[in-house]
């Protein structure tokens, strides 16, 4: 019910705006009031449920209902392009970062983006996706993404020296990049703390890139040139992107008699 | 042919780190004093990042009209929007009084019309190079103090499950906006109960939305035509695996299955599926309690657990809560 006449009516002011540019500190004001003396009179406390249910209408109206073409196509099947590995930290949500849309990018978040080593017991669920996404889905791409202030990336770091840790899971878990915690701390000098993180941050990104060759089928689809692996660093305080590429390359033997 | 050696990869490197300095507001005379208050894990009515905004203590009336002053108006009345947006999620009641209010003001300052576009690249890295570029300019440069806030740290209080399938992301269908959920997505949205040696993955990301951001909802959310609850529901598992890794990851859904198969054994596939990618919901909930932080948070009535379903196919979604209770013990 409620949601298309408040998007309207931001829709109408906005584009008095454009044509009257010199109303935009008027207006402004005015909006901040209102949303002041909206939030003295509806009070109530946050509402989970319906925080939800406007989020659906929300989608409802303004993509799923207005683009019945992509959404019918979509109900048919998925064919993505793209695998993401991102963090499951509510900054980084690759559909906002990368403005991916619904069918683009087969995505998995977990703490700290991190892609495990070919391992059919302990990381099941990792394997489960690639396995599905790269055999089943075919995509093309297959995208690890890290971020700045990550906390998993801080709690690998902060791990001490001696191994021992406090917590059921989460120093388990991101101990799959200690080779670039390693690395870090190897080649650390005098580095502060903060800094050695982003470096880690980015390092860890190769790790899993490096772990992705560990699966069978990845390496086929990439020495095959079907699939290639890529490794990005999204910073969130400078509003920074970086991209990068695995090359991998199969090397013609040497045979000597 | 290819013995594929792992040694022969290197990296190369295209950055995409485009203009990012922000411009900190060169007028003269003013001051900029970031009043913002520190993120408090305790539960406000409201999100401590909304109302966050820098406090410009000299207004800029002193300015004289050059170019860069209708941008830095316009930038002002983005963000007075971006705020009320965000309460209206917050207070969807106040949709109607505010749509009155909006039409109200821009009554009072006059009308007219306009619109814009995006562009794409089939190339992959054009692509991803796109899309940031158009999240800088569409969402991080108009939203500094949102931006601003979450830089400093994040208080999201929604820890999400979601299956890894392209079109069921939770950002698109549930609206969620950066910082509002911790989300965890993988094959067929599955919480795995307690295990630290097979289930290190959600294991963790659970620990770490309830232990340390302090979550106050879980929600998992299964989705139509699930491609993993269909194998879940094909797999004999009394054969060996087939798959590498799918039937030894889904078969955390075997309970669901079963129920279905038992219930609706004389269904057609389809429907089973249907009931299955529910009843997965189910078991996922069931194997949070197997959690202690997350039964502890339930009995301190600080989290609380909701299923939810999304069908792509009708465009609908449903969203249940896991009821849970310690009815009080009485000793004779």
């Amino acid at each position: 019910m409620a949601g298309e006449p408040i998007d309207d009516a931001i829709a109408a002011l906005s584009n008095l705006l454009k044509e009257k540019a010199e109303l935009g500190t008027v207006a402004a004001a005015k909006i901040k009031q209102l949303t002041a003396e909206l939030e003295a009179a509806g009070s109530s406390p946050f509402n989970p449920d319906e925080r939800i249910r406007t989020g659906f209408d929300h989608f409802k109206k303004e993509k799923f209902e207005k683009n019945p073409d992509l959404y019918g196509n979509l109900a048919g099947g998925q064919s993505p392009k793209f695998m993401v590995f991102a963090c499951s930290d509510s900054r980084v949500c690759p559909s906002h970062v990368l403005d991916f849309q619904p069918g683009e990018a087969f995505v998995v978040r977990n703490i700290a983006n991190m892609v495990p080593p070919y391992e059919k017991t302990k990381y099941a669920g990792t394997g489960a996706a690639i396995e599905y996404a790269v055999l089943h889905l075919k995509v093309e791409n297959i995208v690890v993404i890290g971020h700045s202030r990550c906390g998993g990336i801080k709690g690998l770091m902060s791990i001490p020296d001696d191994g021992t840790t406090a917590s059921d899971f989460i120093e388990q878990w991101v101990q799959i990049c200690n080779p670039a915690r390693s690395k870090v701390k190897g080649g650390a000098g005098d580095s502060s703390f903060p800094d050695q993180c982003t470096t880690c941050e980015k390092e860890a990104v190769n790790v899993s890139l490096g772990n992705l060759l560990t699966y069978p089928f990845v390496r086929e689809a990439v020495v095959s040139k079907k699939l290639a692996l890529k490794g990005a660093h999204y910073d969130f305080v400078n509003g920074s992107f970086d991209l990068w590429d695995l090359d991998f390359k199969v090397t013609p033997s040497v045979s000597l008699v | 042919m290819s013995t594929s050696s792992i040694n022969g990869w290197c990296l190369s490197s295209i950055s995409t780190a485009s203009s990012s300095v922000r411009r900190a507001a060169l007028r003269p005379n003013s001051v900029v004093c970031a009043a913002l208050n520190a993120i408090s894990s305790s539960s406000s009515s409201f999100p401590p990042l909304i109302q966050d905004r820098p406090v410009i203590a000299q207004p800029s009336q002193i300015i004289t009209p050059t170019l860069p002053l209708s941008e830095e108006m316009g930038k002002e009345y983005e963000e007075a929007i971006e705020e009320l947006q965000r309460l209206l999620r917050e207070k969807g009641e106040l949709k109607a009084t505010a749509a009155e209010k909006v039409g109200q003001i821009t009554a009072s300052l006059g009308t007219a019309s306009s619109s814009g576009g995006i562009a794409t690249s089939d190339e992959a890295s054009e692509r991803i190079k796109a899309g940031f570029i158009h999240f800088k300019k569409e969402k991080y440069d108009k939203n500094p103090a949102l931006y601003g806030e979450l830089a400093k740290g994040q208080a999201p209080k929604f820890m999400v499950f979601a299956c890894s399938d392209s079109r069921v992301c939770p950002s698109h269908v549930l609206d969620f906006q950066p910082g509002e959920a911790f989300v965890v997505r993988n094959v067929a949205n599955m919480v795995p109960p307690y295990d630290q040696a097979k289930y290190a993955g959600a294991g963790s990301a659970i620990e770490y939305a309830v232990n340390f951001l302090k979550v106050s909802e879980i929600v998992v959310i299964g989705h139509s035509a699930c491609g993993g609850i269909k194998g879940l529901l094909s797999f004999n598992f009394d054969e060996p695996n087939t798959t590498d890794f799918i039937e030894e990851w889904v078969k955390i859904g075997i309970p669901a299955k079963s129920k279905v198969k038992s219930q609706y054994g004389d269904a057609p596939f389809a429907e089973q599926c249907f009931h299955c990618e529910k009843e997965a919901v189910n078991v996922s909930l069931g194997n949070l309690l197997t959690y202690p932080f997350v039964r502890e948070g339930l009995v301190n009535n600080t989290l609380k657990l909701k299923g939810g379903y999304y069908d792509f196919v009708k465009g609908s979604f449903e969203l249940w809560g896991l009821q849970f209770g310690l009815s009080s013990s009485f000793s004779v």
